[in-house]
């Protein structure tokens, strides 16, 4: 070896690294989720079986209630979240697979800032949930959701704010975790009811006050229902249907804006950064 | 020049446990420095400390210049490190994981094709680079975290048991890669080991056990400081080799397990003279150099093998490993 030596010299911290550190560790992300076929398709099952079966099944029943509308395009919205948080709680978890297979040392132990990683993994599982997300969009037109770019765009722009938030709920959650099992059971447990309470599945206008209330302290419910507001804004539905299916939030008698729900879901995302970026400043 | 690694009076405790016990010394610009000793006697607790992944509870350290614990970003962009267990990702491929590195490392976007380049091509990994490596063995991973180690041109590698669970012909291959680092990197190697062959390409060693520092001194000089060599000859006539021994080079042997069986100082070196000047006609001849048992024995009282069955030994390598 008598080639010449390439000398590199490291620069001291700055803006610009940590920034370099971001888009790497999102960067990784991306070519994780490009290389990992299975992944795509596995988190995809479960929603188009919701969606197709589920709600064609349940739709027959519920027709005569629900005139001119198909109960599927109720559900899409819904289903768009479902993917959403599937795969950023997936990419979130990762984490803990990074941990059981030592890579999480090698981003630990790097000279850039704790949050610049958790930065570029948040906005990892963003991306790479929206990029699952859009396969969904592309459904639209099976369940009567016109492909207006108006549409797309605002639902486009609704899941990744939805899937940053959850992503970062879900790094809160593996900053402490050792093993995948424990963080899946953790995840079951938080996401089948948050799912469940959001609005995903069945309207939350006329329900019983138990779990009206569940639903509004549910967080998910106010990102499932912009998504709903942007796609019933975008077809023709009778208002009697409109209120059924499309209630809204409302807070002591207040129907919540659209803006300030999508508010509520960034501050909650901003909070769960913070506390996640404080967890893993003080591990190791 | 300044040392590259200087340590007082480093201690770590975890609960009433000492794992390491208050260690001194300096490890000179360029050195190979050695850590040997059984698993648990606080070496991974050491690097640990000095890779700024723990906390010391007391003493000081500065790599490359910096503080350990004020100046822990300094310290980390100055060093390499290669650990134990691997850390790369095996769902990428190895360029992609040198690149991550060098992401992560801020090293210049202009310098890091050539870098990666070098670096790959020391460990002989150039033409795999595009390979996942979830598809390498042991010793590729291990070749390729080295490669890693060095992208940043760091000042002090430090290798945790660079070798460790990997064949005898890798691990001979890894210290080839190792040795022409040290020509061609201007660099500080810090390594820990628990093998005594290992440490022969150490330019010193120091041997620590239940968290202190037992010795420090080049791997001839402990080997020395232990006893000789041991060196048996096979000629067909025993007695007369033995007359010949005395006689020539004023040595006593003796026949043991059916061979004549002598200790010189260096046997190696020993062994062109014995066959210029013995004077007779020689089979075969056999040197062994003392064990890392010998030299751990002498300086700590107790084999390394019983050092690492010891009770309580699994708990201590728990705490030593910093989790």
């Amino acid at each position: 070896m008598t080639t010449d030596v390439v000398r590199v010299s490291v620069p001291r911290a700055s803006g610009s690294h940590n920034l370099r550190a971001v888009k790497v560790v999102l960067h990784r992300e991306l070519l994780r989720f490009v290389n990992d076929r299975t992944r795509m398709v596995s988190s995809l099952i479960q929603p188009v079986l919701w969606l197709f079966v589920m709600g064609t099944g349940l739709g027959s029943l519920v027709r005569a209630s629900i005139p001119g509308i198909d109960f599927r395009t109720f559900m899409y919205p819904g289903m768009i979240s479902m993917t959403v948080i599937t795969t950023a709680m997936f990419s979130a978890g990762s984490i803990v697979w990074d941990r059981e297979f030592g890579f999480l040392r090698e981003m630990l132990v790097a000279p850039v800032s704790r949050s610049a990683i958790v930065v570029g993994k948040c906005l990892g599982g963003a991306v790479v949930a929206s990029a699952q997300g859009v396969i969904i969009l592309a459904l639209a037109g099976l369940v009567g959701v016109p492909y207006s770019p108006a549409l797309l765009l605002t639902l486009l722009a609704e899941m990744f704010l939805a899937a940053f938030t959850i992503t970062a709920f879900g790094v809160m959650l593996s900053a402490r975790m050792r093993n995948m099992q424990s963080f899946f059971g953790v995840m079951q447990m938080a996401i089948m009811p948050m799912i469940f309470l959001s609005g995903a599945m069945f309207p939350l206008a006329n329900l019983p006050s138990w779990l009206h209330v569940l639903t509004t302290v549910n967080p998910l419910t106010y990102a499932v229902d912009p998504m709903r507001q942007a796609v019933f804004g975008h077809i023709a539905v009778p208002p009697q249907v409109d209120a059924m299916l499309n209630p809204g939030v409302t807070w002591f008698g207040h129907k919540l804006p659209i803006i300030a729900e999508l508010g509520l879901v960034a501050a909650i995302g901003a909070v769960l950064l913070g506390v996640a970026i404080a967890q893993f400043r003080r591990s190791e | 020049m300044n040392a590259a690694v200087a340590v007082h009076g480093l201690r770590k405790t975890y609960g009433d446990v000492e794992a390491v016990k208050g260690v001194d010394f300096e490890v000179a610009p360029g050195e190979v420095f050695g850590f040997l000793g059984p698993n648990g006697a606080g070496k991974t607790t050491t690097i640990s400390m000095l890779c700024t992944l723990i906390n010391p509870t007391g003493g000081t350290a500065e790599v490359g210049g910096h503080d350990v614990v004020k100046e822990r970003d300094e310290v980390r962009r100055n060093i390499g490190l290669v650990f134990q267990d691997p850390t790369l990702d095996g769902y990428l491929t190895a360029e992609q994981n040198l690149r991550f590195h060098a992401e992560l490392y801020g090293v210049p976007k202009e310098a890091v094709p050539d870098r990666l380049r070098q670096v790959l091509e020391m460990v002989a990994l150039w033409d795999r680079k595009d390979s996942k490596v979830m598809t390498f063995s042991g010793g590729m991973k291990r070749r390729l975290e080295i490669a890693r180690g060095l992208l940043h041109s760091p000042r002090v590698l430090f290798l945790d048991e660079p070798t460790v669970g990997l064949d005898p012909q890798t691990r001979s291959a890894i210290w080839g890669y190792i040795n022409r680092l040290r020509h061609t990197e201007d660099i500080t190697i810090f390594m820990t080991t628990h093998y005594m062959d290992e440490a022969e390409y150490c330019d010193r060693i120091a041997i620590i056990d239940h968290g202190e520092i037992v010795v420090i001194d080049s791997p001839e000089a402990l080997k020395a400081s232990v006893g000789e060599d041991r060196v048996q000859i096979q000629t067909g006539d025993d007695e007369t080799t033995i007359k010949l021994l005395k006689e020539r080079f004023d040595i006593d042997a003796a026949v043991r397990e059916g061979q004549v069986t002598f200790a010189v100082a260096s046997g190696e070196q020993f062994v062109p003279r014995l066959f210029a000047d013995l004077g007779m006609p020689i089979r075969s001849v056999s040197v062994s150099r003392p064990s890392l048992d010998d030299v751990f024995m002498s300086y700590t009282g107790s084999t390394i093998r019983d050092a690492e069955s010891g009770p309580g030994n699994q708990w201590m390598r728990a705490m030593a490993r910093g989790r």
